[in-house]
Order: structure tokens, then C-alpha cells, then sequence
């Protein structure tokens, strides 16, 4: 792999001016101009900025996500109401947008906790290698090989029954807790793989000759060339949060009602598919427009980082 | 090679077993207990004691374990508790095959999963053969005829078909075939919207075939995206190969140059990932079960987990983990023979 600076000082900037070249590219620049080449992840990212800020500005609703309305029950969409009213004539435009809320929310946690357990093991299990690795391994390997939404159930049917200060029954943060800790093999397994190759390199055996102690040479000098594949493995893997939580709040498991989350909405709409089918169509459309959208900006971002990808229409290095 | 298998098959023995451990644990140590569960509401002190006892749920959670694992027929048990061990257990335990008696129905779970089972087999092979059929072909013609208007629609699609939540389309797929589409003869509505077959009609391959129809598309959509996607980009790798351009170079017939050369080799990922993902299929199993009522593990699992029926659940957790576990192994032994680059010592 061939290593850019990406930390140029201002000073080195002048060098390169002396010698009549442009400095060589830093990374960042280059996956933006390589990201916004790539018209899905442009489309995606469009769209993702789109929800999060009507996510955002869902508090200047004039109608209240949780109260109920009893005048304008189960309101088919309408201008007034373009998602339609549920059974408590509650309007479903707020509601999904507070959920959306929760939903991103959650998603967001869990990427965090994904990171901050993965990332540690992982590179401390390819930094140093040898027994540490090992166990720290057979302990991935173990967690992987859990039935996954089976041990999801579990874990939320237990703490949905459960008063703590920070996980009172099933609230964000318990729900991003149980999915986290079960998401965090395969950044821990990617950073090792990305640790391995990289500590073999030139360079790092240059800053162990000058003595830089280990732990500066994971953060310093190894992980801001393993962060390609991190943030793109963050990206996919805030997509399966918001399907998994989406999931186990759609069996009940989830966020507990009347807080709403796309998944407990979809739950609620079930009983009354039939009759009102508005409240399944549009909470559904939500979860797959972040979905898709997600998933677009980081396959955008996967050719982006890619240094052997050649773009496809552009022929562009 | 056998060696390699064998060594694996025994390094998954102890995988197993730790892992039913902390499952163990972890069904356990779930607050709100059993007991209340059972007997509907909440029993004297008496007979509280005395399911618990009857369940072996008075036991140190350690011992519970064990007897969990290995049986309690080789001690006596105080079942009446006036402090004599007066009765012989009856338990097994799981490493002979016996998962104990689901709390909820008193059923052996062995018998109580059997049945769920092949019916959950039964839908996931469904599935998966409308998978194949499909993801192949389209895998194969997108990667051939690339950017091809076929292409950029499939492309489309395995985007648009992985973000689409599995339960919605469930839904989705409910509401227009069940509720808004009608048959036009009969004015009944066009597909059931559950079940495996009509209930009281006699067996009828075509009844079978219209319960498979929903539950079928709702589970395959995901993985045909996927899989279609998978094989396109090992398809398009394979075809910049220079035994594929040697191939055409000696005059090879297009089709034997893309099925015999091409498509083996761009095989060899998918089968090992296909290998990977059998357990998620399996489990995704979960939603299509509680949408359409099919009386198969996962939704046997989505009750267990609602009445604590803790032994029910643990089976099915242990299964579950010992299909992940297995098709892991299945992956690299698949990898090693199809692919004889690979050779493990």
C-alpha cells in the first residue's frame, strides 16, 4: 500500500512549493473527490442528510408524538395529516419522525459501543500477537458464534423486566447496549487484519527504533492507516443497527411503546394491517430510505478508500 | 484433509460447550421466574416450592447446570421436601439427548422441537432453492453483460432488496395479496395469509404450494440480493483472469468458457459463503414464522422467550449455536476441497 503523508505541516506544504509540485495529496481529500464521484453514495448521503434534519425538526410538529387526539381517529393520510392518524388519533407523520429519532439514535450507539469494544481488541490482539491474541480471538470466535437474533431476544426479554438507573426497561440505551455487544467481531477481526499488515512495515520499525512506546505506535502510527475500512465497516454496520432494532422493537422486544421506534410502530401497525394499512406503509418506507441510503454512502466510501479501485465509469485512479 | 476435519470437529467440541454455559447463565439469571409463568397467576408459597422442586429450579444454579447437562437419574431427589431424598430423577441431561420438559406444556422438548423443526426445514429449503434458482442466473448474465440496462437493474435491485426490512415486506406482502387482491372466480382473497396448509382440507400439493408462495418471496428477497449481488462481483473478477482469456484464446465455445472456467472458480467464494450464512437464514427464519403463523422453531423460540419457558429456550439456543458453529466448519472444509490451492496440514 502505498503510504501519503496526510499530515503535511505548513512547512512541508512550502518545500513541495520550492520544488515546483503540487504536495501529494492528503487522504481525506482524496476519498471526498473519489466519494463524490460515486452518484449512489451522493444520492444516499442526500437523502440521509434529508431525514436526519426532518428527524430533527420533528419538535416543531404542532401535534404531540405520544397524546392522544380523540377528534381525528384513524385519519387515512390527508394534507392535515399526510401520514394519516392512528387508533389514539395521534398523527403518524410526528410519531415516525420521533421514531426516526429514537431509531438513529440507537443506530448511532451502537456504531459507538461497536467501535470502542472492537477496535481495542482488535488491535491489541494484531499489535501484540502470540497468547494474547489468541484468547482474545477464541473470545471473538465464541461470540460469533452465537445465534445472534436469538441472543438478542433473550438479552431484551430479560432487561425489558429489568429497573436499572441507566437501563430502565428496554430504553435506548439498553437496546443499543444488547445489539452493540453483540456487533463488535467483525471491526474487531477487520482492525486486526489491518494491524497485522501494518505493523510489519518499514515505518513502523523506524518508530520502534527511536523508541516510541507501543502503545503510540498503535494510535499514532497504525491506526490512522487502518481508518479506511473502520469507518466503512461503521457505516454498514449503523444499517444493521437500525434493521436490528428495528426487528426486535417489531417483536416487542425493542423500545417498549408509547415512545415511538420504527420497529414498535411497524408492531403496532400489525394488528391493524387490514383496516388502517397506512400505519404499516410509511414507518417501513422510513427504515428502508435510511437503509438504502446508508448502505449507498458506504459503498461509495469502500471505493473511495480502495487505492487499488479504479472507479468504473470514470477510469479514474 | 481428513485429519484437518477431524482436528476442527474437536476443536468445536470445547466451542460448545463454553458457549452453553454462558447460555445457560444467561437464561438463568433472567429476573421474573419461571414459575409465575406456569402456573398463571401467582401460586401460594407452598406450591411454589413445590414447582420449583419439580422443576429442579431450588438447586444452586452450578448443580442445576449439571443436572442440566448430564441428567439426575444417577441421584435421589426430594421432590415432597420433607429433607429424605426419596425419588429417583428421570432426567437424562442434554448430552444424551434430552433437553428436560418445557414448562409450558409439560411436553418433552425434544418431541415439542422435532416437529418445529422439519417444519422450519421444510420452509427454509423452500426458500433456499427459490434463492438458487434465481441468484445464479442473475448473478451470472449482470457480471457478463456488465452495465448492461439488465445490469444496472439488478444492481438496483440488490441494493433496494438488502434494505428492505425483512418484517415490513412481510407485511406489504400480506396487505396486497391477502387484503387488496382478490381471485377473480372465487372473490376469496388470493393467497392465504398464514399457516401451512387449509386447515381440515385434505393434503393437497397445490394448497401447500399457495401457503408457500408469501412466506417463500418475504424470505428469499434479501439473500437473492445478496447472492446475486456476490456472484456478479466473483463473476467479474474471475473474468479479467488470464486462464479465462487463454480459454477464449484457444477458440473455447463462449459457454464452456463461462461455465466450465469461469463459473466454477467464481463459485468457490459463493458456496463458502453461502456455507456462512445458513444460520442466518435460518434464523431470519424467526420473522417470516410469526408473520405467517408458521408453526415452526422461531416462532416456537418468540413464545418460549414471552413465557420464560426456559428449557424450550435453551435447546433452541444450543441448536442454534451448534448450526452456527457447524457451517463455519462446513465453510472451510467446502473452501478446501472446491479450491485446491488451499491445503490446511
Amino acid at each position: 500500500m502505498k503510504q501519503t503523508p496526510h499530515n503535511l505541516s505548513k512547512q512541508g506544504a512550502d518545500d513541495w512549493a520550492k520544488l515546483g509540485k503540487r504536495p501529494p495529496e492528503g487522504m481525506a481529500s482524496m476519498v471526498w473527490r473519489r466519494f463524490r464521484r460515486h452518484p449512489g453514495a451522493m444520492a444516499g448521503s442526500i437523502v440521509l442528510i434529508i431525514l436526519v434534519l426532518s428527524v430533527f425538526l420533528a419538535s416543531f410538529s404542532p401535534y404531540d408524538p405520544e397524546k392522544s387526539n380523540m377528534p381525528d381517529l384513524k385519519l387515512p393520510p390527508l394534507p392535515r395529516h399526510p401520514f394519516g392518524t392512528d387508533l389514539l388519533g395521534r398523527d403518524m407523520l410526528t410519531r415516525v419522525l420521533y421514531g426516526g429519532r429514537i431509531s438513529l439514535t440507537v443506530g448511532l450507539l451502537v456504531v459507538t459501543i461497536t467501535l470502542a469494544i472492537g477496535v481495542p481488541v482488535g488491535a491489541v490482539s494484531g499489535y501484540f500477537g502470540g497468547r494474547v491474541d489468541n484468547v482474545l480471538m477464541r473470545i471473538t470466535d465464541a461470540a460469533l458464534s452465537l445465534p445472534a437474533l436469538m441472543v438478542l431476544i433473550l438479552l431484551s426479554a430479560i432487561l425489558r423486566e429489568i429497573e436499572l438507573p441507566i437501563f430502565e426497561r428496554n430504553n435506548v440505551v439498553t437496546i443499543a447496549v444488547v445489539i452493540g455487544s453483540l456487533s463488535w467481531m467483525t471491526v474487531a477481526r477487520l482492525v486486526r487484519a489491518s494491524f497485522l499488515t501494518i505493523r510489519e512495515m518499514d515505518f513502523i520499525s523506524a518508530a520502534r527504533c527511536v523508541g516510541v512506546s507501543n502503545s503510540r505506535i498503535m494510535v499514532r502510527h497504525i491506526l490512522p492507516n487502518a481508518v479506511g475500512p473502520i469507518i466503512v465497516e461503521s457505516t454498514l454496520e449503523l444499517g444493521y443497527a437500525i434493521m436490528e432494532e428495528a426487528g426486535l422493537s417489531f417483536l416487542g422486544f425493542g423500545i417498549q411503546p408509547p415512545t415511538p421506534s420504527w420497529g414498535n410502530l411497524l408492531n403496532y401497525a400489525q394488528a391493524h394491517l387490514t383496516r388502517h394499512p397506512w400505519l404499516a406503509i410509511f414507518p417501513g418506507l422510513m427504515i428502508f430510505l435510511a437503509i438504502i441510503s446508508i448502505n449507498y454512502i458506504g459503498d461509495g466510501l469502500r471505493d473511495a478508500f480502495d487505492p487499488f479501485k479504479v472507479l468504473e465509469k470514470t477510469g479514474e485512479p | 484433509m481428513g485429519r484437518y476435519i477431524i482436528r476442527r470437529l474437536l476443536q468445536a467440541i470445547p466451542m460448545l460447550f463454553i458457549l452453553s454455559i454462558v447460555l445457560f447463565m444467561l437464561v438463568n439469571v433472567a429476573p421474573g421466574d419461571p414459575v409465575t409463568a406456569v402456573s398463571g397467576q401467582r401460586p401460594r408459597p407452598q406450591a411454589r416450592e413445590r414447582i420449583k422442586r419439580q422443576f429442579g429450579l431450588d438447586k444452586p444454579l452450578p448443580v442445576q447446570y449439571v443436572i442440566w447437562l448430564i441428567g439426575n437419574d444417577w441421584m435421589r431427589l426430594d421432590l415432597d421436601g420433607d429433607g429424605i431424598a426419596e425419588s429417583r430423577g428421570q432426567r437424562k441431561g442434554v448430552l444424551r439427548l434430552d433437553f428436560g420438559f418445557s414448562f409450558q406444556t409439560r411436553e418433552q422438548v425434544t418431541h415439542e422441537i422435532s416437529d418445529r423443526f422439519l417444519n422450519t426445514a421444510y420452509l427454509m429449503v423452500a426458500t433456499l432453492v427459490v434463492v438458487i434458482i434465481l441468484a445464479i442466473p442473475i448473478g451470472i448474465i449482470s457480471a457478463v453483460k456488465q452495465y448492461s440496462i439488465f445490469d444496472i437493474a439488478v444492481t438496483t435491485f440488490s441494493f433496494v432488496g438488502q434494505a428492505i426490512p425483512e418484517f415490513w415486506l412481510g407485511l406489504i406482502l400480506i396487505l396486497v395479496f391477502y387484503t387488496w387482491l382478490n381471485n377473480p372466480f372465487t372473490g376469496e382473497p388470493l393467497l392465504p395469509p398464514g399457516g401451512m396448509q387449509t386447515l381440515g382440507a385434505s393434503f393437497s400439493i397445490w394448497d401447500r404450494v399457495k401457503h408457500l408462495i408469501l412466506p417463500v418471496t418475504m424470505g428469499m428477497v434479501g439473500w437473492v440480493a445478496w447472492y446475486s449481488r456476490f456472484l456478479r462481483s466473483s463473476m467479474l473478477d474471475v473474468l479479467h483472469m488470464d486462464y479465462v482469456r487463454t480459454a477464449r484464446a484457444k477458440g473455447l465455445v463462449e459457454r464452456v468458457v463461462l461455465y466450465r472456467h469461469a463459473l466454477k472458480n467464481a463459485a468457490i467464494p459463493l458456496v463458502t459463503m453461502f456455507a456462512l450464512d445458513l444460520p442466518y437464514i435460518f434464523a431470519g427464519s424467526l420473522y417470516v414464522e410469526l408473520l405467517f403463523s408458521w408453526p415452526g422453531m422461531g416462532r416456537l423460540y418468540y413464545q418460549s422467550a414471552q413465557n420464560r419457558d426456559y428449557p424450550v429456550l435453551l435447546a433452541i439456543l444450543i441448536i442454534g449455536s451448534a448450526i452456527m458453529i457447524f457451517a463455519n466448519l462446513l465453510a472451510d472444509i467446502a473452501y478446501a476441497f472446491l479450491d485446491p490451492r488451499v491445503r490446511y496440514g
